[in-house]
């Protein structure tokens, strides 16, 4: 089979599976255009901006596990798709972001829409690629999914110049089915001998803690998690990033830790004598500060990526592997062995858990006539019946969600952890929604970062992604806002969203409904009629408390056991300390 | 501490400022670094000379390890290796008791003179890195024009070798 450039670039997404190809056009891309015009299989959404582009196809590759795969121009397309290859980059997110380039005897001369695509995204890619010679394209396309789709995941850029694409060049093609490369050879398997010591260790463990986070979902691991946590009987902790990968309902589970974690896990990390980390990266937003990280700690540390283990937080136990293979090899010591887990060991430390638990470090007073941000959660998940996808923005609403709505599976809860990027959920949301059209899909935001893709609302009427937007509307860029209030002596610079959209009538004018809440008499029934609308992308503009604050907080330089805890806990500690249950 | 890293790099457009780009995003030290193509054209042999304590030192090489281009990579500096550096040194050599004097403390050094005019000298030295600075001291500095070295080179003694 004889095929040109582009033929081959479309040709080879179609036998490599892709579905969904999110892209925008330009000069250098327009004879892959032509040839994706030819054809059906796969289908291209058009974006109203390329980083709406790569937030799409990250959001697709999240829920679905399979890469996410975008096309766009040189210079200004492959410039504006950089925020959103650093979100997948930070999340170790697979993607493959094709990008056009100039013809080759142009490179180099500051042509037109000419920009070192390659040079760019190098900080924030696992490899990126420039396709030099017509004969190596579909061998370099393989090898980009390649290593964007094992070992720890991330994005690969492809950048092509346009001759290689030019339709009269023609040459064989076949789909190079498997590729080796001697230089990149990610390893799965844990060393036997390490994941032993670490069994030993956790049986010997009077306060364990399990700690996971989104290497466990990325590996698929949520099965081998549930049964390794279950037979331990050990209480777990998730990251923001490994939410739903255990049930977020199940009792064995604390809660999420960190910054804005619950108290009892981040008590639990404080005073743990063993902790296991499996797929997550010990991050500053996990850890507090480092110094006083899990002082009486032994620590075993699961990961796929060798680089990150010991990095912030030196371990005792590292295991090199993927989570599914070294949960399993864990397991099957464990249900192999002689030995039951003693679980009246952990008896003790369950106890003072529980006491932690009743302080409700999520417990939020409300208002009259003022809805406060949580119960908008509260209600999203009531109204949901808490199977919803849930995309979000970056900020309040974001720790919010997080927090109130608890995952019980995983690639539900889809939102930019590592890079932080506002504007991320309602680009996310229309992926998920195309993967899964059946499903509530919902974005919940702010009003800050919705008007950071917002266009997007109009990829979402062309392509019938009805998705609901859940805009926690308290006109103040809220996260900020929070850290000038404790920090900035309410020093509120420059966080007033003034002059903001009427979002009802901007929701209209991009062909969706918009619904306005403000009493809270009404949210429930606001959210019921947003989901009702089946088929309509409904922005649903909630009127929240303008200075709620996301409680327990550790401040930076702060350790687990040092957080800031909401008035109301406060409150309930009084109480506790008057009725003796608090020395 | 100092330490002296080799690789085998993928001779690819683009792998030399990976790696260099990791440095500088990353904060860590590059005293010198070098790289050439190897007998085989397809692999590139690099020799870099970093410092930093051992937690940074462990980074580096798994951040370079998880680079994509490169192949293989070892840090020489626990083992026994050989490291030599290179140099060239313009010096001024004017009068009879300056060149003979230039002379002299070239062949204590065991350096070559590989270019003379009336005026000048030009000197070749290879050697370890403190070698070269040695030489750098004694050559007096208003003498000196302009200096060039090389950057470490490093291999393994006896049969071990770093190849793929």
């Amino acid at each position: 089979m004889e095929l040109s450039g582009s033929e081959i670039i479309i040709r080879f997404l179609k036998d490599e599976g892709v579905e969904h190809l999110f892209g925008y056009p330009g000069g250098a891309v327009l004879h892959i255009y032509d040839a994706l015009h030819k054809q059906d299989t796969v289908k291209h959404i058009l974006v109203r901006h390329e980083q709406g582009a790569t937030h799409a196809a990250d959001g697709y590759a999240r829920a679905t596990g399979k890469p996410g795969v975008c096309l766009v121009t040189s210079g200004p397309g492959a410039t504006n798709a950089i925020t959103g290859i650093a979100t997948a980059y930070m999340d170790s997110i697979p993607l493959i972001v094709i990008t056009g380039q100039v013809p080759s005897h142009a490179i180099g001369s500051d042509a037109f829409q000419e920009v070192d695509a390659v040079g760019v995204s190098r900080p924030c890619v696992k490899h990126n690629f420039l396709v030099k010679d017509l004969n190596k394209l579909a061998e370099t396309l393989k090898k980009a999914f390649y290593v964007a789709t094992t070992g720890r995941p991330g994005p690969v850029v492809v950048d092509i110049p346009k001759d290689i694409t030019a339709p009269h060049i023609k040459i064989p093609y076949e789909y190079p089915k498997l590729i080796s490369m001697r230089s990149y050879n990610p390893n799965v398997n844990g060393h036997p001998k390490q994941i032993k010591r670490a069994v030993e260790l956790l049986l010997s463990a009077k306060r364990p803690i399990i700690y996971s986070g989104g290497g466990v979902i990325l590996d698929g691991a949520s099965e081998q998690l549930r049964d390794f946590v279950r037979h331990l009987g050990y209480p777990i902790t998730q990251t923001l990033m490994g939410l739903g990968a255990f049930p977020g309902t199940d009792p064995q589970f604390i809660g999420m830790l960190g910054m804005h974690g619950t108290y009892e896990a981040n008590m639990a990390m404080h005073d743990c004598d063993v902790l296991i980390a499996i797929g997550a990266r010990f991050d500053d937003r996990i850890t507090g500060v480092t110094s006083k990280f899990c002082p009486y700690a032994q620590i075993i540390h699961i990961d796929i990526d060798p680089a990150s283990i010991s990095k912030t937080i030196n371990v005792d136990i590292p295991i090199v592997g993927g989570a599914k293979q070294v949960l399993t090899q864990m397991l099957k010591i464990l249900v192999d062995s002689d030995q039951p887990v003693d679980k009246s060991a952990t008896q003790d430390w369950w106890n003072k858990i529980k006491f932690w638990q009743k302080q409700k470090s999520f417990a939020y007073e409300k208002k009259d006539g003022v809805i406060q941000p949580q119960t908008a959660i509260e209600e999203l998940y009531k109204v949901t019946g808490g199977d919803a996808y849930i995309t979000s923005d970056v900020g309040q609403h974001q720790m919010y969600a997080a927090q109130f709505y608890p995952f019980d599976e995983p690639r539900r809860w889809i939102n930019s952890g590592g890079l932080g990027t506002m504007g991320f959920g309602l680009p996310a949301a229309m992926g998920v929604k195309l993967a899964f059209p059946d499903k509530d899909v919902a974005c919940v935001t702010g009003e800050g970062s919705i008007q950071m893709c917002i266009q997007e609302l109009s990829t979402c009427l062309q392509y019938d992604t009805p998705v609901k937007i859940i805009n926690l509307n308290n006109r103040y860029l809220g996260m900020v806002r929070q850290w000038q209030e404790f920090f900035y002596e309410k020093r509120y610079s420059h966080v007033y969203m003034d002059s903001l959209p009427d979002f009802v009538k901007l929701a209209e004018a991009y062909g969706h409904v918009g619904i306005k809440v403000e009493d809270p008499n009404d949210l429930h029934d606001a959210m019921k009629q947003a989901f009702a609308l089946k088929d309509r992308t409904v922005f649903l503009d909630i009127i929240t408390d303008r200075e709620a604050n996301v409680y327990p907080m550790i401040s930076s330089g702060k350790a687990h056991n040092e957080m800031d805890i909401s008035p109301l806990q406060q409150k309930i500690q009084a109480t506790l300390k008057s009725k003796g249950e608090i020395a | 501490m100092r330490h002296i890293v080799s690789l085998l790099v993928e001779n690819e457009a683009g792998a030399l400022s990976r790696i260099s780009g990791l440095f500088s995003a990353r904060g860590y030290n590059i005293e010198s670094l070098t790289v050439a193509t190897t007998e085989d054209q397809t692999l590139s042999r690099m020799t870099i000379i970093t410092t930093g304590s051992d937690r940074i030192i462990e980074q580096i090489t798994k951040q370079l390890n998880k680079l994509v281009d490169v192949v293989k990579l070892q840090d020489f500096t626990e083992g026994n290796f050989i490291e030599r550096e290179m140099m060239f040194v313009k010096v001024k050599a004017q009068g009879e008791g300056q060149r003979a004097e230039v002379k002299r403390l070239s062949d204590i050094f065991r350096a070559r003179i590989i270019d003379v005019t009336d005026t000048t000298f030009c000197i070749e030295l290879t050697g370890s890195g403190s070698k070269l600075d040695a030489y750098i001291r004694a050559m007096h500095e208003n003498n000196i024009i302009e200096v060039v070295r090389s950057g470490s080179m490093g291999i393994l003694r006896g049969e071990k070798a770093l190849t793929i």
